[in-house]
C-alpha cells in the first residue's frame, strides 16, 4: 500500500514530474532594408497588469564594454516594467540576438518563471526594437494553470512576424 | 544697434529670474531614460522665445565654454556726448549643479557656448536618478524719478544708497528661480528629489522619469518647503514650430499644493510654475516672485 501510494502522490502533486510546458514560436521577419540589424527582443509574462517574470531578452551580448546594453531601453515597455531594475547579463534570460526566421522556445511549467503565476488569465508579451528601425509590442492572453491544451497567437506588422504560444498539459 | 546690444544683455540678465516674460531659459537633455553601464547625456541650454528652439541667446553657465559676448559688445558704446556710456547690467554666468543619485556632485564635460546655445555632457557614472539644476536669487526694484521709470537690481543692504528717497511708486521684488532636468540610468531613485526648502520646488509623487502618455502624473509644488496652493502651472510640449497653436496646458495647484496632468502626447515638455505674492514685513521688499521650470520627458506607452 505504501509502496503504491508514494509514486502516485508524486505523479499527481509534484510539478517536477509534470511534462506541462509552454512552447513559443517567435518569428523575426526578413526585412528588405538598406541597413539591417537584428532586433532586440524581450519576452515576459504579466498578470493583472503586473510584471511576473522574464522569459528571454535577446540583445547584443558580445559587444565590448557591454555597449550592447545601451539600447535595452528601446524596448521601452519592458524596460519600464522590469529591465531598468536588472543587472546584466541575467542568468537564463540574457541571450544573443537572432536572425530572421522562426525560433522555437520551450519553457517547462516547473520553470521558475512560470511558477510565479497565479491561477487565471496571464499574458505573454513580446517586444522588439531594432537599430535604425522601429519597435513593436505584442501580447497574447493565456490561462494558468495548464489544464488543457491552449494556443494563442498574435501577428506583428513590422518588427515581429507571427508569435504563437502553445500550452500543453 | 547700441540699444539692441544693451537690451540684449539686459534681457539675458533678467530672464533667468523673470522667465514669465517672452524669453525663456531651458535645458534640453538628449535622453532622460538610459540603459547601459555608464551612458552619457548631452544637454543644450538656451534662452529663447520658442521653447526648445535656438534663436536668441545661449544660457551662459559657469564652467561651460567661454563667456559669450556679442561681437562688438566688448567696447563700451559711446554716449551722445562722446564719453563711454554706462555699462549695461551684467550678471555672472549661471551656476549649474549636477547631482549624482547619491547626492555627490559631478562636473559638466565638453562644454561649449555658442551664439545660440550652450552644450555640455554628463557621464552617468552612477545608477539612479540625476538632477541638473540652476537656481538663482535676486532683488529687483522699479520706481519713478521725476516721472521717469527706473530699474535697479542689487543687494538688499544697498537699496537705501541706490534709490533716492524721493523715488515714486517703488516696487522691490525678491525673486528666486529654479530650473531642473532629471535623467535616470537604470532604475529611478529618490534621493535627488528631496526639496531644498528654498523657493518654489517640485515634489513629485510620480517620478519625473516615469511619465507616460495617457497616464496621469501627480506632483506637488512647495514654496520654501511648504505646500504651495494656487500656483499657476504651464506645460508646453516640444515641436511648436510644426503646429498652429501652442496647446499649452494650464493648471493651478489645489489647497495641498497638488496638481495632476494627464499627458495627451509623448514628447519633451517644458513646465513652468510661478508664485507671486506681496511681502509685508519690515524690509523694503514689497513682493516676492518665485518660479520653477523643468524639462520633462513623457514616453509613448
Amino acid at each position: 500500500m505504501r509502496k503504491l501510494f508514494l509514486p502516485l502522490a508524486l505523479l499527481t502533486a509534484s510539478p517536477l514530474l509534470s511534462a506541462a510546458r509552454m512552447d513559443i514560436d517567435v518569428e523575426i521577419p526578413r526585412l528588405d532594408v538598406a541597413e539591417y540589424h537584428r532586433p532586440y527582443v524581450a519576452l515576459w509574462l504579466e498578470q493583472d497588469g503586473r510584471h511576473v517574470a522574464n522569459l528571454n531578452v535577446w540583445y547584443d551580448i558580445k559587444m565590448k564594454d557591454n555597449e550592447g546594453e545601451k539600447w535595452l531601453k528601446d524596448m521601452r515597455q519592458w524596460w519600464r516594467r522590469s529591465g531598468r531594475t536588472l543587472e546584466f547579463p541575467v542568468d537564463g534570460v540574457s541571450a544573443a540576438t537572432r536572425a530572421p526566421g522562426v525560433h522555437n522556445l520551450t519553457f517547462s511549467a516547473s520553470d521558475d518563471a512560470l511558477k510565479g503565476l497565479q491561477a487565471g488569465e496571464f499574458q505573454l508579451l513580446v517586444e522588439a526594437a531594432r537599430e535604425v528601425g522601429g519597435r513593436e509590442l505584442l501580447r497574447i492572453p493565456l490561462q494558468w494553470p495548464i489544464d488543457q491544451q491552449q494556443t494563442g497567437e498574435a501577428r506583428g506588422s513590422h518588427e515581429l512576424g507571427r508569435i504563437a504560444a502553445t500550452l500543453t498539459p | 544697434m547700441k540699444t539692441f546690444t544693451k537690451l540684449g544683455l539686459l534681457t539675458l540678465a533678467t530672464c533667468l529670474s523673470f522667465s514669465a516674460h517672452a524669453h525663456r531659459s531651458w535645458m534640453l537633455p538628449s535622453a532622460t531614460i538610459l540603459s547601459g553601464d555608464a551612458p552619457w547625456v548631452t544637454v543644450d541650454a538656451a534662452v529663447s522665445n520658442d521653447i526648445f528652439y535656438f534663436e536668441h541667446f545661449p544660457l551662459q553657465i559657469e564652467g561651460v565654454g567661454q563667456p559669450f559676448a556679442r561681437p562688438g559688445a566688448q567696447q563700451p558704446p559711446q554716449a551722445a556726448d562722446g564719453k563711454p556710456a554706462p555699462q549695461p547690467m551684467q550678471r555672472p554666468r549661471a551656476s549649474l549643479q549636477i547631482q549624482r543619485p547619491d547626492g555627490s556632485l559631478a562636473q559638466p564635460q565638453f562644454g561649449n557656448t555658442g551664439r545660440y546655445r550652450s552644450t555640455f555632457d554628463v557621464e552617468l557614472d552612477q545608477k539612479g536618478t540625476w538632477k541638473l539644476a540652476i537656481a538663482n536669487q535676486g532683488l529687483f526694484a522699479s520706481y519713478e524719478l521725476d516721472g521717469e521709470r527706473k530699474r535697479w537690481s542689487g543687494k538688499l543692504e544697498d537699496i537705501k544708497a541706490a534709490i533716492p528717497a524721493k523715488a515714486d511708486k517703488l516696487q522691490v521684488t525678491r525673486s528666486s528661480s529654479r530650473m531642473e532636468v532629471f535623467v535616470t540610468s537604470g532604475a529611478p531613485s529618490e534621493q535627488v528629489l528631496k526639496p531644498t526648502g528654498k523657493g518654489l520646488e517640485l515634489a513629485p509623487s510620480t517620478h519625473p522619469n516615469d511619465l507616460v502618455q495617457g497616464e496621469a502624473a501627480r506632483f506637488v509644488f512647495l514654496l520654501d518647503g511648504k505646500q504651495a496652493a494656487n500656483v499657476k502651472v504651464t506645460l508646453i510640449r516640444e515641436g511648436i514650430r510644426y503646429r498652429d497653436t501652442l496647446d499649452e496646458i494650464e493648471l493651478t495647484t489645489n489647497d495641498q499644493g497638488e496638481f495632476s496632468v494627464d499627458w495627451p502626447q509623448a514628447g519633451m515638455y517644458w513646465i513652468e510654475a510661478v508664485s507671486s505674492m506681496p511681502v509685508k514685513d519690515d524690509s523694503p521688499v514689497t513682493q516676492r516672485r518665485d518660479s520653477y521650470t523643468a524639462t520633462l520627458e513623457v514616453m509613448a506607452p
